[in-house]
C-alpha cells in the first residue's frame, strides 16, 4: 500500500459499507448457484468490450484461413516439430521464443492490471468474450434479462421448447466452429475442412474439436462467472497488483448516499436539501453485472473489471441530468481525496507501473532483436558416439562428428562445412550439404589434422571450431564449439 | 505386484484405497447435509479471542463434480489394475499394451521391408528409401564400434574402404551381420623363434605394403614368415575364408607401425564381431548390409548420401 493519500487525509467523511454474509444464517456449506442473466447494457465500455470481441475473434477465426508463401501462415506442425509464424520457420529449439512471448504476456498481464484493474478479464479473455456472444446469442432467442427470467419460471411449452432448442444448437454450433477452428492451426484448416463433409476427421482430430467445442459450450453456456470466480488463478492473483492507485471500477458513496428513489422532477442542486445522494436505487447495475455482484458495496473479488456498471449507471445519470461518474473507474487514493483525473494520471510514475513497464520494453526489445538477428539455419555438433578418434594414412589423426543441419528457410539450401582450431585441421569428407526446405539433415563429417600438428598438441581432447556458413552468402557463418580428441 | 514377498502390501494398498474413497463420499454427504453453526452467516468458530470465520459455501456442482470422480475412482478401479494387484475386468496390462503396439508397429513395418527383402543389393543402394532406413538401422546399431561413418577406429573395420577380412560379396557380408565373426591372431613369437626373429619379420610385414622399413632385417625376415603364411599366405595378402587380413594393403586394423606388428606377433589378438541375428530380423539385415555395401560401390553411394535428408 501506497504511504500516500492515506484514508487519514481524506476530507469528506467516508461511509462505511457493511460487510454482508453471503447466505443467511442456517445455510448449507453448498449453495446451488442461480443463473445470472445479465441485462443488456449500451455505452462507452460495453463499444470497447464488443470492439474486443470482434478484434480478437476477427483474428482467431480468420487467421487460420490466412495464406502465407503457399502455406498456412500461422500453423503448429506438432507432428512434423516445425512451426510456421507468417514468414518465420520455428524449430522445437526456438521455444526460447515461447518462453519469451509467455513472459511479454504475464508483464503486460501486470502491468495493465496496476494500471487499471483486471481489464484482461473484463475485455479480452476468451472466458468473457465467449461468454459475451453466448449471452447474444440467448437474447436472440430468449430477449432480454426480464423475459429470460420470466421464460426459465414458464411451465414447459412449445415456444418454451423452440427458444431453448434453438439456443443450445447455436450453441453448440459455435463451440463446434471454435474446436473446429483451434484444430485448424495444428492441422492446416483447407485439409481439415475437406474432412468435414464426410467426417473424415482423424482420431485426435475428433477428440480435440469435441473437447475444446464442449469447453467452449460448457464454459460459455453453463460455467460462466463460475469459471472466473472458482476456476481461474489469475483473477484471485490480480489482486497482488493492485494498491490505491490503481484505477478500479468503483462506486462514489459519497456522492451517491443516501440512495433512495425521488421524482425526476427534483432538481440537482436540491438534493443536499432532501438528504439524498445521487443514486437512485434504480439496481440497473446489479442487473448488468455478469458476476451478479452490487458494486455499490465496494471492490469484490468477483468484479471482472467490465464496466457495465458504469455505462448503466452513466445512462441513468444522463436520464436524471445528474453529471455521470458515480459509478466509474477511479482509484482509491483519488476517490478518497477527490482528485481530478490529472491528479491520478502523475501518480501512474510509480515504481511498481515503472518497474512492470522497464521489464516489458526490455523483454520486447530483446525478443525484437533476437527474431530480427536470427539465422535462417541451425547446426547441432555431437562428436560420433562411437568412434574416438583413427590414425588414418600418413599417420593422420581423424575424428568424426555428426552435425545436424537444420534449413530455416522455406527455400532449398546449400551449406558448406570448414573447421578451425588446429594448424592444418580440414573436413576430409564431402563439406557441402544440401538441406530440403525446412528439413533438417544428419552429416556425418570426417576432421582430419596432421600428424605433426596431433604430435604437438599432444594426447587429448583440443577445441577447434566448425564453421557453417551458406553457400554463396558470405558474413552469416554460423561458428559450433566442439573437441578434436588424439589419441595416446 | 510380483515384486511383493506375500500379498500384504497389495491388500493393504487395496484397503487404503477403497477406504479413502469411501471416506471421501462419506465427507461429501456430511458436509452437505450440514449447517453452519453460528447463525449470524459465520462458520462459528472463533480463534484468537476474535477472529471468525464467514460462510462462503462452495458452489454445488463442484461437489457434484467431486462425486462424479469419485464414482469414476470405483470404476476405473473396477476395470483397470490399480486395486492392489487386482487386474480389472479389462484384464489390462501396460506390457500387453505395449507389445500389442508393437506387433501393430511391425506388421505395418512388414509391408515396408516385404518390398526390399527380393531385391538385391544393387537395387537396394538406388532406393533413396530403403538406404535411408538403412542408415537408420545402422547408426542404431552398429554405429557404437564402426563409427557413424562407417569408417571404423582401432580394432573395429572400415566398412567403407571395400577391403574385407571375410569378404565383401552381399552373401558374405549378411552371414557376417547375421552369425558375427570371431577373428583369431594366435601369439606366434614361440614359432617365429628368439625377439630378433619377432622383429625381423616386422620388418618384412612392413616391407610388404612398402611401407619404411629396414631392408636388410626384412630380407631376414621373409624365410621366418612362412610360420605366418598358413593364414596370411606366402604373399602375405591374407585369407578371407579364415579372415586373415591382408598385409600388403594400407589398412592397419590394430594400429600402424613396427610396435603394433611385434604386439600382434607376440600377444595375438581375438576380435570378435557379434551376432545380430537375435536383435535385427532378416529383412532389416539385408537392408543394412545393402547399405554397407553402397559405401564401398560408389554407384549406390550418390543415392546413399542423398537418401541422408529426411
Amino acid at each position: 500500500m501506497s504511504g500516500q493519500g492515506s484514508p487519514m487525509q481524506a476530507t469528506a467523511p467516508r461511509p462505511v459499507i457493511p460487510i454482508v454474509p453471503v447466505e443467511a444464517a442456517g445455510a448449507s456449506m453448498y449453495r446451488a448457484e442461480k443463473k445470472i442473466h445479465p441485462r443488456t447494457v449500451k455505452g462507452r465500455f460495453t463499444n470497447w468490450r464488443w470492439a474486443f470481441v470482434v478484434l480478437t475473434q476477427a483474428l482467431f477465426y480468420g487467421l487460420a484461413w490466412f495464406d502465407w508463401n503457399g502455406r498456412q501462415a500461422l500453423l503448429f506442425d506438432l507432428e512434423a516439430r516445425r512451426f510456421y509464424v507468417f514468414g518465420l520457420v520455428l524449430y522445437p529449439q526456438d521455444f526460447i521464443y515461447l518462453a519469451a512471448l509467455l513472459i511479454v504476456s504475464a508483464y503486460a498481464l501486470f502491468l495493465f492490471t496496476a494500471v487499471a484493474g483486471r481489464l484482461w478479464c473484463g475485455f479480452a479473455c476468451p472466458q468473457t468474450v465467449y461468454t459475451e456472444i453466448f449471452v447474444w446469442v440467448e437474447r436472440l432467442f430468449e430477449g432480454d434479462r426480464t423475459a429470460r427470467l420470466r421464460l426459465d419460471a414458464a411451465p414447459w411449452s412449445a415456444d418454451k421448447l423452440w427458444r431453448k432448442s434453438g439456443k443450445q444448437a447455436a450453441w453448440v454450433a459455435i463451440g463446434l466452429w471454435t474446436g473446429f477452428t483451434f484444430v485448424g492451426y495444428f492441422t492446416p484448416i483447407r485439409t481439415l475442412a475437406a474432412a468435414v463433409p464426410g467426417l473424415g476427421f482423424g482420431p485426435w482430430e475428433w477428440f480435440w474439436i469435441l473437447f475444446y467445442g464442449f469447453a467452449t459450450y460448457g464454459n460459455a453456456g453453463w460455467m460462466r462467472e463460475q469459471v472466473c470466480k472458482y476456476m481461474c488463478p489469475y483473477a484471485r492473483f490480480q489482486s497482488a497488483m493492485f494498491d490505491r492507485d490503481t484505477m478500479i471500477v468503483s462506486y462514489d458513496a459519497a456522492r451517491g448516499e443516501p440512495r433512495g428513489s425521488r421524482p425526476r422532477s427534483v432538481a440537482h442542486d436540491a438534493l443536499k436539501a432532501l438528504d439524498k445522494g445521487e443514486c437512485i436505487d434504480c439496481t440497473l447495475c446489479v442487473q448488468v453485472c455478469p458476476t451478479g455482484i452490487d458494486i455499490r458495496q465496494g471492490l469484490q473479488y468477483e468484479c471482472i473489471g467490465c464496466a457495465a456498471c458504469v455505462d448503466a449507471c452513466d445512462g441513468v445519470m444522463d436520464k436524471m441530468s445528474y453529471p455521470r461518474g458515480l459509478i466509474r473507474f477511479v482509484t482509491q487514493n483519488g476517490l478518497a481525496g477527490g482528485w481530478s483525473r490529472a491528479d491520478m494520471w502523475r501518480r501512474l510514475a510509480r515504481p511498481r507501473v515503472l518497474v512492470y513497464s522497464g521489464v516489458l520494453v526490455a523483454i520486447v526489445v530483446a525478443l525484437a532483436l533476437s527474431l530480427a538477428l536470427r539465422h535462417p539455419f541451425r547446426v547441432d555438433v555431437i562428436r560420433d558416439r562411437g568412434a574416438l578418434a583413427r590414425q588414418v594414412e600418413d599417420g593422420r589423426i581423424e575424428n568424426v562428428y555428426r552435425l545436424q543441419v537444420m534449413n530455416a528457410s522455406e527455400e532449398t539450401q546449400r551449406f558448406h562445412v570448414t573447421v578451425a582450431g588446429l594448424e592444418g585441421a580440414v573436413v576430409a569428407s564431402a563439406p557441402d550439404v544440401e538441406v530440403d526446405p525446412a528439413g533438417a539433415r544428419w552429416l556425418a563429417v570426417r576432421v582430419q589434422v596432421p600428424w605433426p600438428t596431433a604430435q604437438a598438441a599432444g594426447p587429448g581432447a583440443h577445441p577447434i571450431r566448425f564453421v557453417i556458413g551458406r553457400v554463396g552468402v558470405a558474413g552469416e557463418a554460423l561458428s559450433e564449439k566442439s573437441t578434436f580428441v588424439v589419441p595416446r | 505386484m510380483s515384486d511383493f514377498f506375500s500379498a500384504g502390501w497389495s491388500i493393504y494398498i487395496a484397503v487404503v484405497t477403497v477406504a479413502s474413497l469411501i471416506g471421501c463420499l462419506a465427507l461429501l454427504v456430511i458436509a452437505s447435509r450440514s449447517k453452519q453453526s453460528g447463525g449470524d452467516g459465520t462458520s462459528g468458530h472463533v480463534w484468537d479471542v476474535d477472529l471468525r470465520e464467514l460462510n462462503n459455501p462452495m458452489p454445488r456442482w463442484w461437489m457434484i463434480l467431486f462425486v462424479v470422480t469419485v464414482i469414476f475412482g470405483f470404476g476405473y478401479l473396477a476395470l483397470y489394475p490399480g486395486l492392489g494387484s487386482a487386474r480389472g475386468a479389462f484384464g489390462w496390462s501396460s506390457a500387453q499394451a505395449w507389445q500389442q503396439e508393437q506387433a501393430e508397429a511391425n506388421a505395418a513395418l512388414a509391408t515396408v521391408y516385404a518390398k526390399y527383402a527380393g531385391m538385391p543389393f544393387e537395387q537396394l543402394a538406388r532406393d533413396r528409401g530403403a538406404m535411408a532406413i538403412g542408415e537408420r538401422i545402422f547408426v542404431n546399431n552398429c554405429a557404437a564400434c564402426h563409427g557413424s561413418d562407417a569408417r571404423g577406429a582401432k580394432g573395429f573395420p572400415n566398412l567403407a574402404d571395400d577391403d574385407w577380412l571375410h569378404g565383401g560379396s552381399p552373401a558374405k557380408i549378411v552371414e557376417t551381420i547375421t552369425g558375427g565373426r570371431q577373428g583369431m591372431m594366435p601369439p606366434m613369437a614361440a614359432a617365429v623363434g628368439g625377439p630378433g626373429e619377432v622383429s625381423d619379420v616386422a620388418e618384412y610385414v612392413l616391407s610388404l605394403s612398402g611401407s619404411p622399413h629396414d631392408a636388410e632385417a626384412a630380407k631376414r625376415g621373409s624365410a621366418k614368415f612362412v610360420v605366418c603364411a598358413g593364414c596370411h599366405g606366402i604373399d602375405g595378402k591374407g585369407n578371407q575364408a579364415v579372415g586373415a587380413p591382408n598385409l600388403t594393403d594400407r589398412t592397419w586394423l590394430h594400429g600402424y607401425g613396427k610396435d603394433a606388428i611385434l604386439a600382434m606377433v607376440n600377444g595375438g589378438k581375438t576380435n570378435v564381431m557379434p551376432a545380430q541375428e537375435h536383435r535385427l530380423t532378416r529383412e532389416q539385415i539385408h537392408v543394412v548390409g545393402a547399405w554397407v555395401w553402397s559405401l564401398s560401390h560408389p554407384a549406390g553411394m550418390a543415392t546413399a548420401a542423398a537418401a541422408g535428408a529426411r
